[in-house]
């Protein structure tokens, strides 16, 4: 009996062993296929950033090492790249307000309707995820026209409250179930001891919840980092326009030196890549927490 | 299920009988209920002033009956509604699948897949506008990066990407893929993680391993996290922008347009911004059953996106 099974054990392995290297191997065909298909785009953005000739490309596989482009851009010497590093500031100006009002209304939200519940709460909460929902840019059209009326056009607060509009959504569904990991108790204690609500949010709530406000923090000023088209059609004075303009406004002149253009789209780039490297985890955590668990 | 769950109705179960507690119970009194009204002022004001004023806007000025028989007539709306058909339906399933499979890939411990995890979430991390725009410049005849690698390697010209119809419509989906399914592979990661290890041994004696473990214990777990992220997907999808826009930008001849791009040009390109709206609304009878179910599913589970 105990020799059968080891017989059929020693006759059995080399398969075994054969299966999980063919595996192995699988996983890693499939891995540097994955890393080409990812990095392919980035690396034809390096490519025609590096490149020495602006207007015509001689159709080449491997990257020049030219930074004319980049330091062009460092200067603003060339007439499309004029105001650049003002228009960067403007960028970073759109995503950090619209981070801070992010952050402040949507926990503000939740707070009253988690931790206070609020009377009929839900119907904020479905307001928010119907919010939520809704494809952007089908709002577009009417947005302009109402910031018109609104005496917005060509403000960066126009942006401001479109972003702040498509992030708090996000911003309240999370925080509110993740300030569900919170114990009431501790509320009720602080009221106990006399705290108002305000304090029990300023005191309590906001310290406890750091993490998801990181969160949605990092989830509104990439949203208004990455968004365009809103920022294409708020905006149009040299002043008041972002980067993400600037680089439009490549496709519409008659001169194209595509190395600027993409010497512009790389340093756009860098900020949200070092934020998401920086930060991977608290972007990860926002997208999961509670899980989509189902 | 929480009190505080029930109280706010969200993700409460679906017998009515348990939803309907006693109000007494979970109303604040006084003074704390004046303060949790002005918390929720701030929000309440956003929603009323940028989202219900433009959607009424926007439904007011799509109003006439007029602009629909304009909008069917031409021709070009009806390639355009085909298009948007197809882009969503082949990109977002295509996207959820392959997000599906590779999550159980990156589930892999070995540090070389959790170092590739990093690198393979970047597109989602780069804006749009950037990644497009490469995209694009690769597909241009001629220079572009595809064209060059196409020639190296059988030594004659590539085919002219974005002046045929189907390849600048095939590019559009393909980058739309490579833009996002990242975000979803991610979702699905999350989801499997919270899957319990002791199910798969038990499925493991009970003789489910391979291809087995995925197709009866794994997908039927996620089954329904897969049906929300695909409702929510194709919502997104229906009024996708960017992808479009910028990878062949309607190229040839506005035959590669989706909704979004088509109202977009009628009106910010040729100036009838009613017309843009009549476009972009003509997605509703499809959006708002979408947009019913998708809620209902979400509140129905508790699923928290």
């Amino acid at each position: 009996m105990s020799i059968a099974l080891t017989s059929g054990q020693t006759s059995f392995r080399p398969r075994i062993r054969r299966r999980r290297l063919w595996s192995k191997a699988a996983g890693a065909i499939l891995g540097v296929g994955l890393l080409i298909w990812t990095l392919l785009p980035v690396y034809n953005m390096l490519m025609m950033a590096l490149d020495d000739n602006a207007e015509e490309f001689t159709g080449h596989i491997w990257p020049e090492f030219d930074l004319s482009g980049f330091r062009s851009v460092w200067t603003e010497d060339y007439w499309l790249l004029d105001h650049f590093w003002h228009r960067f500031a403007n960028s970073i100006y759109l995503g950090l307000a619209t981070m801070a009002l992010t952050v402040l209304i949507g926990s503000l939200t939740s707070f009253s309707l988690g931790r206070m519940r609020l009377h009929r709460g839900w119907i904020v909460t479905d307001f928010a995820l119907l919010t939520y929902v809704l494809p952007t840019a089908f709002l577009v059209i009417p947005f302009v026209h109402i910031m018109h009326k609104y005496g917005l056009s060509d403000s960066l607060w126009a942006v401001v409250a479109a972003m702040v509009t498509f992030a708090t959504p996000y911003a309240i569904l999370i925080l509110h179930q993740y300030g569900k990991l919170i114990p009431m108790e501790l509320d009720e204690s602080a009221k106990i001891d006399g705290a108002s609500p305000v304090q029990v949010y300023l005191r309590i709530y906001l310290p406890l919840m750091a993490p998801a406000l990181v969160a949605v923090g990092v989830y509104a000023l990439l949203l208004s980092w990455n968004e365009y088209i809103y920022q294409y059609l708020l905006l149009s004075s040299t002043d008041n326009t972002t980067v993400a303009v600037a680089i439009n406004q490549f496709f519409d002149s008659d001169e194209a030196p595509w190395n600027y253009m993409m010497a512009i789209a790389i340093i756009y780039s860098l900020p949200p890549i070092a934020i998401y490297f920086a930060l991977r985890r608290f972007m990860v955590a926002g997208l999961t927490f509670g899980g989509v668990k189902g | 299920m929480s009190s505080t769950q029930q109280a706010l109705g969200f993700g409460r179960p679906m017998p009515v009988s348990q939803s309907r507690r006693p109000p007494w119970r979970f109303r604040v009194q006084g003074s704390d209920s004046t303060w949790a009204i002005a918390f929720v002022i701030p929000y309440v004001a956003v929603f009323a002033a940028f989202v219900i004023y433009p959607v009424v806007y926007g439904l007011w000025m799509g109003s006439d009956p007029v602009l629909y028989g304009v909008l069917f007539s031409d021709p070009l709306y009806l390639t355009t509604a085909i298009n948007t058909l197809l882009f969503v339906a082949i990109g977002v399933n295509v996207k959820m699948f392959l997000a599906f499979l590779l999550s159980g890939y990156f589930m892999s411990r070995s540090w070389w897949i959790r170092s590739l995890l990093a690198i393979y979430l970047i597109p989602w991390a780069l804006p749009a506008l950037v990644v497009f725009t490469s995209i694009h410049f690769m597909l241009v005849t001629q220079w572009g990066l595809l064209d060059s690698l196409w020639r190296a390697v059988t030594g004659q010209d590539g085919p002219l990407f974005l002046t045929h119809e189907w390849i600048a419509m095939g590019a559009n989906i393909v980058s739309y893929i490579w833009k996002w399914m990242p975000f979803w592979t991610l979702i699905f990661l999350a989801a499997r993680m919270a899957i319990p290890q002791d199910i798969y041994e038990a499925a493991e004696i009970d003789g489910a391993t391979g291809y087995r473990r995925m197709v009866y214990v794994t997908f039927p777990l996620l089954a329904n996290v897969y049906l929300i992220c695909t409702l929510l997907s194709t919502v997104w999808t229906l009024g996708d922008f960017p992808t479009v826009y910028f990878v062949s930008s309607g190229a040839p001849a506005r035959l590669t347009d989706v909704l979004a791009t088509y109202g977009f040009r009628e009106a910010f390109d040729f100036g009838y911004p009613r017309q843009g709206v009549a476009a972009m609304l003509s997605a509703l009878p499809i959006l708002i059953p979408l947009v019913i179910l998708l809620m209902r599913r979400v509140r129905a589970s508790g699923v928290q996106l």
